[in-house]
């Protein structure tokens, strides 16, 4: 898990899954649903993951915010050193 | 130089509204341990992403010593990172090390050269040692006192007047002008006493600083008042200048201006009142011309 529900933020929580499941919250869901799914799913897949269940609560936050809840969200879920690999 | 916390997204997407100089994303005090990991990645992908313009990009990193600090080095040095800023530097071997360390990401990069790095002293062995870690490599830009850590060090606490903080403060101003680099005050923290803060500002441009650490943009606008010089200042600053380049140019390098002598000294404060005034939008560099 990473992220905070603070404006700006996204709070981001994934688990073990078949194929990406994503669950996302968010008041904004209406006009950037798909773009909020998309960073996520590409951030996930650009670290090689590709089965795994994710549940967002988004704040109104950036891509690269988004971008780092995933990645901070996967590397604890994984130990992955994002730096290296 | 406006502090931000590097692990809150939405600061750090709005600081650069407000127009401050510098932005400094802390990776150090404001982040819990359990959040340095993704407070790292929240900083590189802000610096990757977000469009600073010209505002200068500073991270504070953790110290070198523990199991943070080379982590965020590669970091902020992988997203292009204008400044580097060391927590409480002690000696010039310090910095040395984080210059190694930089060099070592930049060399991966191919960028070798492209970080500097800013020592902030923050204790009583930092400000004796001022100098030689103003001195101790190329890539220092400058050195920013810390008070709060600095006046635990010295068994005090800090008090409205700052007397605390009058050796620190001008040994820093002397080891930077020797050193040929920048300086830069403390924060101040009480944001419902702009008086004293005022006073503070006042005090340290008076000493030499070349600007004023701030945790809120509300703080912006004083500093800018105090550090902008006046619209007498800047002419007269400019008749200055106007007058030793003529003299100058007739092989003299003294020249008399309203029966006052005008020497290399006073034509580099005036050269200094025309930079902030410039910095400050009161006036272009087509008039400073």
């Amino acid at each position: 898990m990473a992220g905070t529900l603070e404006s700006g933020d996204i709070m981001i929580r994934i688990a073990p899954g078949d194929g990406l499941k994503i669950d996302l919250q968010s008041s904004v869901s209406a006009q950037f649903g798909r773009q909020i799914k998309a960073v996520i799913t590409e951030t996930l897949e650009g670290l090689g993951i590709k089965d795994a269940s994710v549940e967002a609560i988004d704040k109104g936050a950036l891509d690269c915010t988004i971008r780092a809840r995933v990645t901070a969200a996967a590397v604890r879920a994984t130990g992955k050193d994002v730096w290296k690999d | 130089m406006m502090f931000v916390p590097g692990n809150n997204p939405g600061m750090m997407a709005d600081a650069h509204i407000y127009g401050p100089d510098s932005i400094m994303l802390d990776l150090e005090d404001s982040v819990t341990m359990a959040e340095k990991d993704a407070a790292r990645l929240l900083v590189y992908n802000a610096l990757k992403t977000i469009d600073y313009g010209d505002t200068e990009m500073v991270v504070r990193i953790n110290p070198l010593s523990t199991p943070y600090g080379k982590k965020d080095v590669e970091a902020v040095v992988k997203a292009g990172v204008d400044v580097i800023r060391m927590p409480k530097t002690e000696t010039a071997d310090e910095v040395r090390e984080l210059e190694a360390e930089i060099i070592k990401v930049e060399t991966e990069l191919g960028c070798v050269g492209r970080t500097r790095i800013m020592a902030a002293i923050e204790s009583a062995l930092g400000v004796v040692n001022a100098f030689e870690i103003a001195s101790a490599s190329k890539r220092m830009m400058g050195i920013a006192l810390g008070a709060e850590d600095y006046s635990a060090s010295l068994k005090t606490q800090r008090t409205p007047g700052g007397a605390e903080l009058l050796l620190a403060r001008e040994t820093i101003v002397v080891a930077a002008r020797a050193a040929g680099i920048s300086c830069f005050d403390t924060v101040y923290s009480n944001l419902d006493d702009m008086e004293t803060f005022r006073k503070e500002v006042e005090l340290i441009k008076d000493l030499g600083f070349d600007g004023k650490s701030i945790i809120n943009p509300r703080q912006i606008e004083v500093v800018n008042e105090v550090f902008t010089p006046t619209q007498k200042a800047i002419d007269k600053a400019l008749r200055i200048v106007a007058a030793i380049k003529e003299a100058q140019a007739k092989g003299s390098g003294v020249v008399s201006l309203n029966g006052k002598m005008v020497d290399r000294p006073v034509v580099i404060r005036a050269e200094r009142t025309i930079a902030y005034a410039i910095a400050s939008g009161v006036l272009s560099k087509e008039e400073a011309l």
